[in-house]
């Protein structure tokens, strides 16, 4: 025991720390006062412009001259990896007793190397506890530091950020943003201290005040735009937002200041989104008249707000064919019948041309409101919408599982959407059947008033072309009832 | 209609990217801007820079170069019949925001996606542009997600994937079904060719590597992909069943689970009621047990409840152990990883430092509380020193012993 023989008994040390992240400091004085044989409860570690040991009265220069010499050969102080690593880390934590707890964790890894291992040792946890706070301060200064940009006099950009860590990791952390910004000029103070980056070298300042940042950047403008449309408040979750981001890191963010009215407007936003989708839950009919009724008391789409009347479809349940067309015209509405107008009457002349009788099939429309805008004096048609169409669907659908149809026939694109859900083209699909979901088949072809808009060669050939599909149709319902 | 300025686009580009959940920075090849001429770093940890009230983390830079859309999705804001705003980005507006927005550290990298323009092919041709300016011309070493059209070219797809960290492509619904019924421009088997595609690139790449140490690199974050949950009718049990097939066939990095939510001008098509939030985050916390608790896609299905869903009141791993009572009580002593895992209340964290720890001593109740987050929730499950709960495993109502109360509000 040659090192007790240079420590004098019941002596008390005191070290004083030059700086309170000095790790390396603390890792010579511990080797030291280990090696001779220093046991912890005789060793006080206190920090710059920390309130002085009880024992350690003396003032730094005294006890340091105090300190005991090890011996000539001394035995080799030994520590696992993983205490390094965790002292490291807990070495920068604010808590003024960490350097001691760090010396009384080392004294006990002399004798039981694997100390660390023992997850439920109280000194173990604590210190564990220690490192990963100071790892999670680390990790929020990466990600809350935030830049602003001012002009340097010879014209290039600093960037300057102001942040408040909870433990003294600015020095630490330095290196990361070192290696993401290495070819900008920046700079992030707080009030632990201060570095400086130029490109080039690393430099290090005293502690700084808010009021030597940057006020302002106008790109904050920008990125509190985008930070309240990422935002979605259909789904408010505002305990997982402050677990994550504590009001404590708030006053430093440019975005932040918007987070209690993105909070206060969020359940309105949602109900407002819900209510212009929203259709009263609501039992399907179970007779076609119960549509007609349903239909005309229907407000889910804004057509119905015309003032006009829903056209109800026309024909027997059980029959064979269903014709849809796209929407009650400018006659159909006054009537309160499908199919009247001009493009009704050359319908009616192609199905008797064609032998198909339309007083035995059902003839209706996928939407059945009229949609016009004022011209003059004259109410004109405007297509329906898709969202229209797919909201009139709930009608269509009712029909159709009422008349069970076993061929429909859809004149033009807007009545084929409201029978299959999608856009589909005309020109592709007529001519062939559809299977749809229920067994039926589909037969597109174009709507009649297509052929009134056309004249000339055009109007020939389309005007054949229709005349071919109702032929299809017509032998295959002879097909189907044979 | 009016020039829109460079603000109103940001906002109409990043509310229409926000139904994607992907957001993370994370398990990419390490690297910083030492010795380069640009900003950037990548260092394994993902860094959320911000939340937003959601809850969700801002770590990227989530924009659509346009939301103008040839499809027609009924549960996507952004389909072609939706009567939303429209705009769209030059590539070179996106590489600025996203300079700007990396050099005041507000974000880790760029997420980009779009809308499809003219053809799958000139979009993707517009995104895979953003990443090569920024990657070739700015020397740019952040993080880089791209959203891969499944529709374009293999060749296209590929020169993304030599810029990016990571590339997905969105399975979007968990059936072949519901995708041919809600999104009728897509197709299910295109979907998985190109998630196939990606798949041997990555592998060939990391191989290639492995050989020439400046052999490009391919995606080295790999591929991910998202799931809608609750627009069509498929069970918990059967995502599962799709995202663990994702995960052994195309080896995806992540599954993403978007609970469906009602977005403006919504398709008539779509369910109204939104499926509960809870719901996602099951789902989540199954996928976890598959990836690090070494469950069987199957044995998670066997914690669902007769109709295939799982139990919103109580998490999946509970629900397993509630109906597999016979292979608890676990000893904290003895018990191999493996049967540590499968307790309630023990995550990975927590089973490694008890393995570490009763190397050095026989553990206690109390030195379980130290090792856990919580112990009453870990107690009816295990065996210590002191400890037995005999009767209680076999209590017919230890559900009710365990799941969370629900708090009856008072009158205000």
């Amino acid at each position: 025991m040659t090192a007790m023989q240079n420590v004098s008994l019941g002596s008390h040390y005191a070290i004083h720390l030059p700086a309170p992240d000095d790790f390396a400091f603390w890792r010579e004085r511990a080797r030291g006062l280990i090696q001779c044989d220093v046991p912890p409860d005789r060793v006080s570690w206190t920090l710059p412009g920390g309130t002085g040991d009880l024992f350690a009265a003396e003032g730094p220069s005294r006890s340091e001259k105090r300190l005991p010499v090890p011996p000539a050969e001394p035995r080799a102080v030994r520590a696992s990896q993983r205490f390094l690593t965790i002292a490291r880390s807990a070495a920068l934590h604010s808590d003024p007793a960490r350097f001691g707890l760090l010396y009384r964790v080392l004294w006990r890894l002399q004798t039981n190397p694997r100390l660390m291992e023992d997850k439920a040792d109280p000194e173990v946890r604590r210190l564990e506890e220690l490192a990963k706070s100071v790892r999670r301060d680390a990790h929020k200064m990466h990600a809350f530091v935030r830049f602003r940009e001012v002009q340097e006099e010879d014209g290039t950009p600093h960037f300057v950020a102001w942040f408040e860590p909870d433990h003294h990791i600015v020095r630490a952390e330095a290196a990361f943003f070192m290696r993401r910004f290495a070819n900008m000029r920046w700079s992030i103070l707080t009030p632990r201290g201060s570095v400086h980056w130029d490109g080039e070298v690393m430099r290090e300042g005293p502690p700084a005040r808010r009021e030597d940042a940057p006020g302002d950047d106008p790109v904050e403008d920008l990125w509190r735009s985008y930070y309240a449309s990422i935002f979605n408040p259909a789904r408010l979750k505002v305990g997982a937002m402050l677990s994550e981001m504590p009001k404590k890191y708030w006053k430093n963010l440019p975005e932040a200041e918007l987070i209690p009215q993105l909070i206060a407007g969020a359940q309105a936003r949602e109900a407002a989104m819900v209510a212009a989708g929203a259709r009263a839950e609501r039992a399907r009919p179970a007779s076609l008249a119960e549509v007609a009724q349903g239909a005309a008391a229907c407000r889910d789409c804004p057509i119905a707000d015309c003032g006009t009347r829903a056209v109800a479809g026309e024909g027997a349940p059980g029959a064979t064919l269903m014709i849809v067309g796209e929407q009650p015209g400018d006659q159909e509405d006054l009537a309160g019948r499908p199919f009247v107008g001009p493009a009704g009457q050359l319908l009616d002349d192609h199905l008797a041309r064609a032998g198909i009788d339309r007083t035995g099939a059902y003839v209706t429309n996928a939407v059945k409101h009229f949609k016009f805008t004022w011209k003059g004096k004259h109410r004109l048609h405007q297509s329906p919408g898709a969202k229209e169409i797919d909201t009139c669907r709930w009608w269509l659908d009712a029909e159709r599982a009422l008349v069970q149809p076993r061929l429909v026939l859809a004149l033009g694109a807007s009545a084929a959407r409201g029978l299959l859900g999608r856009t589909v083209s005309v020109t592709r699909e007529r001519g062939r059947a559809i299977r749809l979901d229920d067994g039926a088949e589909l037969w597109v072809t174009v709507h009649p008033s297509y052929l009134l808009r056309l004249d000339g060669a055009a109007r020939e050939e389309q005007v054949a072309l229709f005349a071919d599909d109702l032929a299809a149709v017509k032998a295959r319902l002879a097909a189907l009832a044979g | 209609m009016a020039q829109q300025s460079l603000r109103q686009r940001l906002e109409i580009l990043a509310d229409a990217a926000k139904y994607d959940a992907s957001c993370a920075s994370s398990g990419t090849a390490k690297k910083n801007s030492l010795g380069g001429k640009g900003v950037g770093s990548t260092e394994g940890m993902g860094i959320c820079h911000a939340y937003a009230p959601d809850g969700r983390c801002i770590s990227l830079l989530k924009i659509l170069l346009t939301n103008h859309c040839i499809f027609d999705c009924h549960y996507c804001i952004n389909r072609k019949s939706a009567n939303t705003p429209r705009a769209r980005f030059t590539p070179q507006e996106v590489v600025d925001l996203t300079l700007n927005f990396y050099r005041r550290n507000y974000i880790e990298g760029l997420f980009l996606s779009s809308g499809i323009v003219r053809s799958a092919n000139h979009t993707m041709e517009q995104l895979v542009e953003v990443a090569r300016i920024l990657r070739e011309e700015h020397d740019f070493r952040g993080y880089i997600h791209l959203k891969t059209i499944p529709e374009a070219d293999a060749e296209i797809i590929h020169a993304g994937g030599l810029y990016a960290d990571r590339v997905s492509i969105n399975v979007e619904l968990p059936t072949t079904a519901g995708l041919t019924r809600l999104a009728p421009d897509k197709n299910a088997g295109q979907i998985e060719g190109a998630m196939g595609r990606t798949k041997a690139r990555i592998s060939q790449a990391k191989d290639e590597r492995k050989r020439f140490r400046h052999a490009p690199r391919f995606a080295p974050a790999g591929q991910s992909t998202q799931m809608i949950v609750g627009a069509d009718d498929a069970s918990d049990s059967a995502i599962i069943g799709k995202a663990s097939r994702l995960y052994g066939t195309f080896g995806l990095r992540r599954v993403y689970y978007s609970a469906f939510s009602p977005i403006p001008d919504a398709s008539a098509v779509l369910p109204l009621k939104r499926p509960p939030l809870l719901r996602e985050h099951r789902l989540y916390q199954s996928d976890w047990l598959m990836r690090f608790y070494g469950f069987a896609p199957e044995e998670v299905a066997d914690a669902a409840e007769a109709d295939g869903n799982l139990p919103l009141d109580i998490d999946p791993k509970l629900a397993w152990a509630l109906k597999f009572r016979e292979s608890f009580p676990v000893d904290v002593n003895r018990a191999p990883r493996e049967l540590l895992l499968r307790v309630p209340g023990l995550g990975t964290k927590a089973v490694a430092r008890i393995l570490a720890s009763r190397r050095h001593r026989t553990l206690r109740l109390d030195d379980v509380a130290l090792l856990t987050a919580s112990l009453a929730k870990v107690r009816p499950f295990i065996c210590t020193l002191d400890w037995r709960p005999t009767l209680l495993t076999d209590r017919a109502d230890l559900r009710g012993l365990i799941v969370p109360k629900t708090e009856q509000l008072e009158l205000f």
